[in-house]
């Protein structure tokens, strides 16, 4: 049995009582939303934090709604609750397409939105999700919310904007007619991490690609919003070529390192291979070819 | 020689409760299901204190200096022991099962990553992991040896410097069969096909770790440990050895185990540093590994480097195979075989096939790992054998493009040659491989498989059939040639019929999960009529059953099966004795109906084992010469090894863009000859299949250039679970061993050793259009893209 070191516990009863807590408990303290992340780093003694301010009684976090041309989820939303939803599955199917092959049910029935995205780990793949979807993440603290977009949410591996006397509360995602989305992964094993894993949304119009995204996870710190790639879509015909294409840019653009899962070669060539698969349905899908 | 086919359906019909033989459910599982097993965790002592072990974080350093001053001011700590402080002792040293010496804690550097270096004793256990921090350790960096092929280079660091006079990392070397003779075939044969072939170091990560509760009286010198072992007697006979105690004044208790697959054979530092901290301190003392200890201190398994050559005709005639192997035995030798087999089993790496000849070299060194080798299914080196020989068939089928089931069915050794006499000297004592073969192609549909396969190869689709047939020699071992640590590796077994009929059966051999608790009963119940339910199986407690090796390479029944049936046919004659005076007839005159005697021609005339067992201990007169009582013991030394074997069949898709496999079909056909308990066979062959997956496709304790595990978690180290694992489709034959009492061979890990090359021959015939002939596991994604682009790499 792995145990970790001397901690002490708080259990928040409020978003402002969390991030009262927050800022008042100190630098070393941490959230503790699923703890699939956390409690792993703690028994490794990998994560040694003071603190332990429990989030799981933040009911009002758990939602999944509609609301102004956005889907909006509480940060508290588990792994489980994104597979399940129809709403998601029916504005972004690419939430059910990366929840299936995200961890296992046990992981999932206590992992959260909210602590994916906060992990920031560069494998993680509910980045590349809301990457590829567009999504703005709402920060909270005791003097109220800030909006920031997916790009400057993660700052680095393992780092976000979110400060140390603030909490991310909600991630938005905004609702735009056209659309079409597919999330694509190769494991070693079910329920392992990513070799590399290619999120891609596209909104369509006329037969044309409007707009589109692609999000990779575990190919390297920055790989979550390609630039190149949304230029190359827009405006673009969805053709095979196109996914070739694009599949080359994405692989052009990542930096993934040879490792336990596979080689770096290997790596940016599913890239390409995972990109122009999750593309190809991504259309279907907006063309309503497939569900 | 004889061999039968059940089909399934057959089985079904077969009673539910069956009174000896058949399918009935495991007593152990209710009370393992409802998690009211005892497992070494689960035992509390009063005043029990908690140890951890402080380990190296490299793997090659000189020890400057250890200070222990901060942990030892920790509040919660009782004691800190280092290295130092055992060797005051002359404790700090202990034997290995290969005769060698492994440190308990480092002295004088340590040796890998992860090694002994110190512990903790605490009033619990989070404080005992709490002040290993507090201890500082003064490292001097050495060079790390990692590669094993670099290990007798003249500029590779010495890792044994502690042996007299030891300028090399060379353990041993090692050869059988005929090496001229072998060469001569070479040298006439039409084709000859070489290989290197890997197999790389896994783990068995048993669900439970290692670990023991110690208690030491310090009055009577009494110890008492409760530990994980799959070898409770030989493991308190080392102990009386290393400690100058006698063996009554150490009891070893082996209570539920969480599976060990070998890794539970070996004696670890944790549990002779859990006995001196008991010893030193007074109170009993608790010691579990965690994750990553178990996976990077433990017993490993495999890691041969095995150059093949294969001879045989342009027909496919097949003559000669010899091999080359570099053993990588980590910075102690503690590989558990008998003595006279330094490399195991691997003699019968000549496989199921009648050749002209066969010669086998081994170079066994120390490099800087864990040490170990002794695990796991089969820790005799039959995995290696047999995936050697069955890669390397592969390949000659390959150059000659045969059909590979062809070319094995072509070479097999016929049922008439048995007992057959391999080139390299074992004696197998019963096969008929045809038949198995056979079957396992009819199930497969393999003509239909073949077509589907070139259909989708002309569409460019990646679909693989692989073959394997395996012999594994298992039941070590006749006492004439096989011990351990001078222990002969024979079996006691005790057999007691209460006045009412119950019986208590006691083993020396100790289940993992096996489920000895049913067979053992079966055995008995098959041979003296008395239900199952009513047979009580004692195992694991050295103070309440017989001596004997343990169970590991698939020896349980092979051994103490045969034990166990030898000793109630004993009890049995002398049952028939007493029913003789209770019927008042000769001896000859009665005749056995499973449970009970009658009087031949006039079946009206019985008497029930339970009556018999009335009379052994009631009041009445019992014929002459005959005590009370109804009971007896045994030690059965076996004639021979007991040779089971099987026919796999292994379909694979492979995504071209991906590279990733899907196991599609698994069909196993086992023939472990006389079937105790079919349900818990299949148990036993789904868990090594699965166990197959494992290691054919992602297990690998791998190791970066400096010496680091890079297998430290079950992050790292990848188990397959049900998504990876197909159906099994399971069949059998029956082909009785003709030395056993019962004719039952092992069957524990006839699995593992027959799926790993089946599922590499499925994943390399997939690749056949890409020119590729072999690829060394573990077959992931992306080894397996990388071989597709050219650039297979061996994984070590
Ligand atoms: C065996 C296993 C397999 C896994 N496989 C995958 C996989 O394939 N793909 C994948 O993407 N993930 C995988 N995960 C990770 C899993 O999805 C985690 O649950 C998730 O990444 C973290 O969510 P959590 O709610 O458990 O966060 P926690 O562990 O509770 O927290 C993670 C970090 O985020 C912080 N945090 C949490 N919530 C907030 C908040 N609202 N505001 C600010 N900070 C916050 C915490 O302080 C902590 O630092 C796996 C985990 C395990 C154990």
């Amino acid at each position: 049995m792995q145990v970790p070191a001397p901690i002490e516990y708080e259990r928040a009863t409020s978003v402002e009582h969390a991030v009262a807590l927050r800022s008042e408990l100190g630098d070393e303290a941490r959230f503790i939303a699923g703890g699939h992340s956390l409690l792993p780093m703690m028994k490794l003694r990998l994560a040694n934090p003071t603190h332990l301010i429990d989030i799981n009684d933040l009911k009002e976090l758990f939602y999944i709604r509609e609301a102004d041309s956005e889907v909006r989820i509480g940060a508290m939303a588990r792994h489980r609750d994104l597979l399940d939803s129809e709403l998601l599955a029916r504005h972004f199917p690419i939430f059910r397409d990366a929840e299936r092959v995200i961890a296992d049910p046990t992981v999932r029935n206590r992992g959260t939105l909210g602590g994916s995205l906060c992990q920031a780990d560069p494998s993680e793949d509910l980045s590349a999700v809301c990457t590829a979807l567009d999504a703005s993440c709402v920060i909270t603290s005791s003097d109220g919310q800030r909006v920031v977009p997916m790009h400057a949410f993660h700052v680095g591996p393992y780092e976000t904007a979110v400060a140390n006397n603030e909490m991310l509360t909600e991630i938005r995602i905004p609702l735009r007619p056209g659309g079409g989305s597919a999330y694509q992964k190769v494991e070693r094993r079910a329920g392992d991490w990513a070799v590399v894993s290619a999120g891609a949304a596209v909104w369509m119009d006329a037969g044309t690609i409007v707009d589109g995204r692609v999000g990779l996870a575990a190919v390297g710190p920055d790989t979550t919003s390609i630039q190149p790639v949304a230029e190359a879509l827009a405006g673009a015909a969805p053709t095979e070529d196109l996914y070739q294409r694009v599949g080359e840019i994405a692989a052009s653009n990542c930096s993934p390192e040879t490792d336990g899962r596979g080689t770096a070669a290997y790596k940016t060539h599913l890239v390409a291979e995972l990109t122009r698969r999750a593309l190809r349905t991504a259309v279907a899908r907006a063309q309503r070819q497939e569900v | 020689m004889t061999t039968t086919e059940t089909e399934p359906d057959q089985e079904e019909a077969q009673e539910e409760r069956p009174i000896g033989f058949g399918r009935l459910l495991r007593k152990e599982d209710p009370r393992l299901i409802r998690g009211m097993g005892q497992f070494v965790d689960d035992i509390s002592l009063p005043g029990m204190l908690h140890m951890a072990i402080l380990r190296s974080p490299v793997a090659h350093a000189r020890i400057v200096s250890i200070d222990k001053s901060a942990a030892e001011a920790h509040p919660n700590v009782v004691a800190v022991i280092t290295g130092e402080d055992l060797a005051a002792q002359g404790l700090a040293w202990m034997p290995t099962l290969s005769n060698d010496v492994q440190a308990v804690l480092a002295t004088d550097k340590v040796r890998f990553q992860h090694q002994e270096v110190a512990f903790v004793v605490a009033t619990d256990r989070y404080s005992a992991r709490d002040a290993l921090e507090l201890i500082e350790v003064d490292y001097d960096w050495l060079e790390p040896l990692v590669d094993v092929r670099a290990a007798l280079d003249e500029d590779a660091p010495i890792i044994r410097d502690d042996l007299d006079n030891k300028a090399d990392n060379h353990i041993f070397d090692w050869e059988t069969g005929d090496e001229a003779a072998t060469n001569e075939v070479f040298e006439r044969a039409d084709v000859v096909v070489s290989e290197e072939i890997v197999y790389p170091r896994v783990h068995p990560a048993p669900m439970e770790t290692c670990g023991c509760v110690a208690d030491v009286e310090r009055v009577s010198g009494q110890v008492t440990l409760w530990c994980t072992t799959q070898a409770p007697h030989a493991h308190r006979t080392v102990y009386a050895l290393v400690a100058g105690l006698p063996e009554h004044k150490i009891r070893v208790i082996a209570p539920d185990i969480g599976g060990g697959f070998g890794n539970k054979v070996p004696i670890y530092p944790g549990y002779v540093c859990a006995i001196v901290a008991s010893l030193v301190i007074g109170k009993p003392v608790k010691w579990m590994e965690d994750r990553t200890e178990n996976l990077l201190s433990t017993g490993f398994a495999r890691d041969y480097v095995m150059k093949a050559d294969i001879a045989a005709t342009k027909e496919g005639q097949i003559l000669a195979i010899r091999t080359n192997v570099l053993a990588d035995h980590g910075a102690f030798n503690g590989v558990a075989a008998p003595v006279k087999y330094p490399a195991g089993f691997f003699g019968v790496f000549t496989g199921s096939y009648d050749l002209e000849a066969a010669h086998a070299k081994m170079t066994a060194v120390y490099t800087n790992k864990a040490p170990g080798g002794v695990a796991y299914a089969c820790s005799f080196r039959i995995t290696e054998a047999v995936y050697l020989v069955e890669r390397i068939v592969d390949c000659l089928a390959y150059e000659l493009d045969m059909d590979p089931a062809e070319l094995r069915l072509k070479n097999f050794i016929k049922p008439e040659q048995f007992p057959y006499e391999t080139k390299t000297g074992w004696v197998y004592d019963s096969g008929n491989y045809e038949p198995a073969m056979r079957k396992a192609m009819d199930m497969a549909g393999y003509a239909e498989l073949r077509r589907e396969q070139a259909e989708r190869r002309a569409r460019g689709e990646l679909m693989g059939i692989g073959v394997a047939f395996f012999t594994e020699a298992v039941g070590a071992g006749p006492r004439k040639d096989m011990d351990i640590l001078g222990l002969g590796m024979a079996d006691g077994c005790e057999l007691r019929i209460h006045p009412t009929g119950k019986a208590v059966v006691r083993l020396s051999v100790k289940t993992q999960g096996q489920g000895h608790e049913t067979t053992f009963a079966q055995i008995v119940a098959e041979e003296i009529g008395i239900p199952p339910e009513d047979i009580e199986v004692v195992h694991g407690d050295t103070d309440n059953t017989p001596f004997g090796l343990g169970t590991y390479g698939s020896r349980s029944t092979p051994v103490s099966g045969a034990a166990a049936a030898m000793v109630t046919r004993k009890v049995r004659d002398k049952a028939q004795i007493i029913a003789s005076g209770m019927l008042e007839v000769s001896v000859a005159d009665l005749e056995w109906n499973k449970g009970s005697f009658s009087v031949k021609g006039d079946p009206s005339k019985s008497v029930t084992i339970q009556e018999i067992a009335m009379r052994a201990h009631g009041a009445g007169d019992l014929p002459d010469g005959i005590e009370g009582g109804l009971e007896a013991q045994i030690c059965y030394n076996p004639e021979n090894l007991t040779y089971p074997f099987g026919a796999y069949i292994c379909v694979v898709d492979v995504d071209p863009g991906t590279a990733v496999v899907k196991v599609r079909r698994f069909i196993a056909v086992d023939d472990c000859g006389t079937q105790i308990n079919p349900m818990i066979i299949e148990g036993q062959v789904h868990g090594g299949l699965a166990d197959g997956v494992g290691m054919a496709m992602m297990e690998i304790i791998a190791f970066d250039e400096d010496g680091n595990c890079m297998s430290s978690s079950l992050m790292d180290y990848l188990i397959p679970t049900a998504l990876e694992t197909p159906d099994w489709e399971t069949g059998h034959t029956v082909t009785p061993s003709p030395h056993h009492p019962i004719g039952a061979k092992g069957i524990g890990e006839s699995a593992t050793v027959g799926s790993p090359p089946a599922i590499v021959n499925a994943i390399v015939d997939a690749l056949k259009p890409y020119g590729i002939r072999h690829a060394d596991m573990p077959l992931t994604p992306s080894r397996v893209w990388e071989a597709m682009q050219g650039n297979h790499t061996p994984p070590i």
